[in-house]
């Protein structure tokens, strides 16, 4: 048995590196099972389909072709599938976690629901939005930004986006094509335009 | 502001930017973090059961019809929050190459066997005191073209999930005593010495099955809470 000394520090993060695709994402094309997809739709959740997609891009502009994005959401409700959020429970199997790798042209997209809005720790509406983490070769460790909808008057309102300057919030606002539930967000590592990344 | 998930423990991670790892010149921000209090969002995280993991997930030499070529090995340990706590039922997903320092990815070119007996990925669930156990065979070590004459220290690729978002992890874990720990940019890029070791797994003779397989005891530590309670929740 081991004791429960309390250990010295946590593990540190290292690189993803450019092999994970086997293992994380194989998609049909490895001899290994996908534990998630890039969708998070369960057929009894309720809410607006909507589906999320862009690129990745390096400092160079260049696409890259082997990142890893993770989200995790609320419901259309606003409330996580995890029972450290203890109001009221989420609405039927849908668990708002999902994974995508980049494609060869460093693209990347995600089929869910558009999630509610939910309480900030002060009670103040958060507007709707996702969490996103990004892993890629040359990332020694994960960057952590959210995802916002262009279509949402609460974003004017909202605490998280009100920390950052004015001019970098257009890079964590997802915007919706005429007419479509798809909305369009570009992520860029570093540079020009470069993604607002939270420190957390 | 009140962290839930103290923030210091980030420190022991590597910057963003390493210039000695020459991939991470261009993919890392130029700009700040912009720091923000944890909210439901960050202090939530995803559950998976064991739908998630099929039996013998967890054994990466029997996934095909022979046995894979190579030193078998045990890997196991805790997962644990910082305070030394078990994070029970969480996801443990690992990759790695194979004995010869091959990976089955189609990118990987260095030329080396592949084995058509490993794929070299694994999944597992912590149990109700964290305790997490894989049986592998020892990866190699592999050339890459990050400087002349640059290889890789033989080592696992973990990724594991905690009970928040913020606490996940992705790593790697190294083997005692590697000759390459010195000259690797990877290893290296996490500044702290202490924090380093912390990625390299210790010989476990007692768990070591004669006649069978070395087994490697690593225990992964994730961020964990402090005491200050959670604010209107």
């Amino acid at each position: 048995m081991q004791d429960s000394v309390k250990p010295e520090g946590i593990t540190p993060s290292q690189t993803v590196g450019p092999f994970f695709k086997y293992g994380l994402t194989p998609t049909g094309d490895y001899a290994w099972n996908d534990a998630f997809t890039n969708s998070t739709l369960t057929p009894d959740v309720s809410g607006d389909r909507v589906r999320i997609e862009g690129r990745v891009l390096d400092g160079d502009g260049a696409t890259v072709p082997d990142a890893m994005l993770e989200i995790w959401q609320a419901d259309a409700q606003g409330r996580y599938a995890d029972p450290q959020d203890r109001r009221a429970l989420p609405n039927a199997s849908f668990r708002g976690f999902a994974r995508c790798g980049t494609d060869k042209d460093g693209n990347y997209s995600f089929d869910t629901i558009k999630p509610g809005a939910l309480p900030d720790p002060d009670g103040k509406p958060q507007a709707p939005h996702i969490v996103l983490a990004v892993f890629a070769r040359g990332m020694l460790r994960h960057l952590y930004t959210r995802i916002y909808f262009s279509d949402e008057a609460g974003n004017a309102a909202d605490p998280v986006l009100a920390l950052v300057p004015a001019d970098r919030r257009t890079t964590l606002i997802a915007v919706r094509e005429a007419g479509k539930a798809v909305y369009k967000l570009d992520l860029r590592l570093q540079g020009d335009n470069e993604t607002v990344f939270f420190d957390v | 502001m009140t962290f839930i998930y103290p923030t210091d423990s980030n420190k022991a991670h590597p910057l963003p930017l390493s210039p000695e790892y020459k991939s991470s010149i261009k993919r890392a921000p130029n700009k700040p973090l912009i720091p923000m209090r944890h909210t439901l969002s960050e202090l939530t995280g995803p559950v998976y059961g064991h739908e998630t993991v099929r039996e013998g997930d967890n054994d990466l030499t029997t996934q095909h019809k022979g046995e894979p070529l190579g030193e078998r090995i045990i890997v196991h340990g805790h997962v644990r929050d910082e305070d030394g706590r078990g994070v029970s039922n969480t996801l443990v997903e690992i990759w790695q190459a194979n004995a010869c320092g091959r990976y089955v990815h189609v990118r990987d070119q260095h030329p080396a066997p592949l084995d058509p007996n490993f794929t070299g990925a694994g999944r597992t669930l912590s149990d109700a005191s964290g305790y997490y156990r894989f049986v592998s065979i020892k990866p190699g070590a592999y050339p890459w073209g990050n400087h002349h004459n640059a290889w890789r220290p033989a080592h696992i690729h973990l990724s594991v999930f905690g009970h928040s978002f913020v606490s996940r992890l992705v790593t790697q874990m190294y083997f005692p005593g590697d000759p390459l720990f010195p000259f690797d940019p990877i290893f290296n890029s996490v500044p702290d010495e202490k924090a380093r070791m912390r990625m390299v797994s210790s010989f476990d003779l007692e768990n070591t099955k004669p006649e069978w397989a070395l087994c490697y005891r690593f225990d992964i530590v994730l961020r964990g809470k402090n005491a200050t309670p959670m604010e209107n929740h």
